[in-house]
């Protein structure tokens, strides 16, 4: 019970890590209803250059506010150049234009810093938690817990600027309608902006977050990979959905790789949140928390 | 001038229904054909072309254009994007391996097909989420095919003949006692089946199959009250689709790579293969060729291109910055692509066709 319980604790905490880069597909497509299949090239860029800036001597403080600000120009120039000329194009369009954007910023990335593994320190150690290991005998890593508190901060301060701040409620009416949104007086182009800026900033924390957990190295990317399943589950237009799925996604992984992984000689990780995604998409299509899918002829 | 199609009648349906209804396209398809099954080969015999370019650019680049003519099918025609291409490819490839080494006496032909068809099976199995989910999360779904199918792949013995390393050596491709074992011959030997394989795609896509995929592609609702079956569609489309990837994943195992391993069919390659059928043109089986040459010749030219500057001009790159720069020159490519022209290499020759019509007296 108590291994169990371990198990279903660490994959509630990486669940968290992965909602952390869910929040940054969700916050796109609901603003401009582009699938940013690109979220986890930005991880890796973010994270990238905070390391490199660190390894040029910079304190961390200032490597990461400078990244911010080349995760705000690589966003601005993603909607000047990659999203502006593609407006009113078909949803595949843009999600293709996207990938290739993937291409693009990993590509950039690399050329920049190289392609070397580096290591990332936070401060933060990655020890199991002193009272936890003597009380209940259980092993919980400080890092992680320290990690889902910074994400349930994000979360909430992004729920709140969802609903009660004026560019909130212009971001979802942009979603919901580009032309609609235009013809009341939305400066669409500067919504568009603003959630790129956003996004990137997102990138920023989960790539810090992430590139400390396993060394900032091409792998980062896959990251990207993890968020699917999890914004399937909760649905693409959901922020508590893309928690509620990191969650569920995080916990089943790891409970899976542990209990069923040894009779298939291991390694399910990789596949079994699309496995679950999948079996959930055909009993609910829209996710968990998605808006009902209707459609029209 | 050169391509005007005045004075060609057609006065009876059969003539109406033609693949290549004008002259200009018959002789020019012709051309293309002698050039490619005797053309080359007399120029390799003159040593003129050396086993380079039929391993490195010609072979690769048949094979690729078969996996996009798959992946076209399946999103250019039938509209389900797919992330899974190279998944069906690798079904394909390890299919043909067990049947050739299992089954005694398989001829090479029949393996590959019947390669091609467990892809086709793998196919029908992954598309089922479609009747249910569309757009992305049906791209999102087939991911699951690329991870579910390598894993298995990797996991299971018996696939690679509990081979200690998992890279196997492909068997040799031998057929009525000769074997294939020169580049030309390769070269050939795929040649003859992507060939025979897009003159299939070719019909398929003008036939009601092809009809009835374009009606869901464009509206699915819409063509199921009209009486298509949007399930049946799809899922042939994700049949045939897998089909033809899987003989594609076949002979990249067989004529080009030599091996059969897992780790050759990884998402980077079907992400390349969504990028041949993007930049050569959605729907398009001309296009499927133009995106696959343009997609194996963007990295040859960029080595020439670097290794020139390194030599001439004095400029030394750091070690690896060249692969990055070919990252980032795909991708500023597709969404160059993706703005200016959505259609593709495939809509610049149509383009390029109209201005033929008048030129050079443009009036």
């Amino acid at each position: 019970m108590q291994f169990f319980l371990e198990v279903l604790i660490g994959g509630l905490l990486s669940g968290v890590m992965y909602s952390l880069v869910a929040l940054g597909f969700v916050l796109i497509y609901k603003a401009s209803g582009v699938f940013n299949f690109a979220q986890g090239a930005m991880v890796f860029f973010a994270a990238l250059t905070t390391v490199g800036l660190v390894d040029m001597g910079m304190p961390l403080w200032l490597a990461a506010l400078l990244t911010m600000a080349a995760m705000v120009l690589l966003g601005l120039l993603t909607e000047k150049f990659v999203l502006r000329p593609l407006v009113a194009q078909h949803e595949i369009t843009l999600f293709m234009a996207t990938i290739g954007l993937t291409f693009f910023v990993e590509g950039l990335a690399q050329a920049i810093w190289g392609a070397n593994v580096r290591a990332l320190d936070l401060g933060i150690e990655d020890v199991p938690l002193e009272w936890m290991l003597e009380n209940a005998n259980m092993a919980i890593s400080q890092f992680d817990l320290i990690a889902s508190a910074i994400a349930a901060v994000l979360v909430t301060a992004l729920a709140v600027f969802f609903t009660r701040t004026r560019i909130g409620r212009a971001l979802r009416a942009v979603a919901d309608d580009h032309q609609a949104a235009l013809s009341v007086g939305i400066p669409l182009h500067h919504i568009w902006a603003i959630v790129w800026a956003v996004a990137g900033f997102l990138a920023l924390v989960a790539g810090l977050l992430w590139g400390a957990r396993n060394g900032v190295q091409f792998a980062l990317t896959f990251v990207v990979l993890k968020a699917l399943p999890v914004l399937i589950l909760g649905g693409f237009t959901s922020v508590p959905g893309a928690i509620v799925g990191g969650l569920i996604i995080g916990a089943s992984e790891k409970l899976a790789e542990v209990y069923i992984g040894p009779h298939f000689g291991g390694g399910i990780e990789g596949w079994f949140p699309y496995v679950l995604a999948l079996l959930f998409l055909i009993v609910r299509p829209e996710g968990l928390f998605g808006e009902k899918i209707i459609r029209r002829i | 001038m050169l391509y005007r199609e005045a004075g060609q009648f057609k006065a009876t349906y059969v003539e109406d229904s033609q693949i290549f209804p004008i002259r200009q396209d018959k002789v020019g398809m012709a051309l293309i054909l002698v050039v490619a099954f005797a053309g080359i080969p007399l120029l390799s015999l003159t040593g003129l072309m050396t086993d380079y370019f039929f391993t490195a650019i010609l072979t690769p680049f048949l094979i690729f254009a078969l996996a996009t003519l798959g992946l076209n099918i399946l999103t250019g025609y039938a509209g389900q994007l797919s992330l899974g291409t190279a998944a069906f490819m690798a079904v394909g490839a390890f299919a043909s391996y067990n049947f050739i080494l299992r089954v005694d006496g398989m001829p090479i032909l029949a393996a590959f097909a019947l390669g091609g068809l467990c892809a086709a099976a793998v196919g029908i199995v992954f598309g089922l989420p479609s009747m249910r989910v569309r757009g992305f999360y049906l791209a999102a779904a087939t991911l699951a095919t690329q991870f579910f199918v390598v894993w298995i792949l990797t996991k299971i013995g018996w696939f690679t003949n509990y081979s200690s390393s998992g890279v196997i050596t492909a068997q040799k491709i031998e057929m009525f006692g000769y074997t294939f074992d020169s580049a030309l011959s390769k070269y050939l030997f795929v040649l003859a089946i992507v060939a025979l394989l897009a003159l299939l795609a070719k019909n398929m896509v003008r036939s009601n199959v092809g009809r009835s995929w374009m009606a869901i592609r464009d509206m699915d609702m819409a063509a199921e009250v009209i009486g298509f079956r949007p399930l049946r569609t799809k899922l042939l489309a994700f049949a045939v689709s897998s089909f033809y990837c899987g003989v594609a994943g076949a002979l990249f195992a067989y004529a080009y790579l030599g091996t059969v391993e897992p780790e050759g069919f990884s998402l980077d390659l079907s992400f390349r293969i969504l990028f041949m059928v993007i930049i050569g043109g959605v729907g398009s089986i001309l296009g499927s060729f133009f995106g696959a040459a343009f997609i194996v010749l963007v990295p040859i030219g960029l080595n020439i291109l670097t290794g020139f500057l390194e030599n001439s001009a004095g400029i030394s790159l750091p070690s690896g910055i060249s692969s990055s720069i070919e990252l980032m020159v795909f991708g500023a490519m597709i969404i160059f692509f993706l703005i200016v022209e959505p259609h593709g290499l495939a809509r610049l020759w149509q383009i390029g066709k109209e201005k033929l019509r008048l030129w050079p007296f443009p009036h």
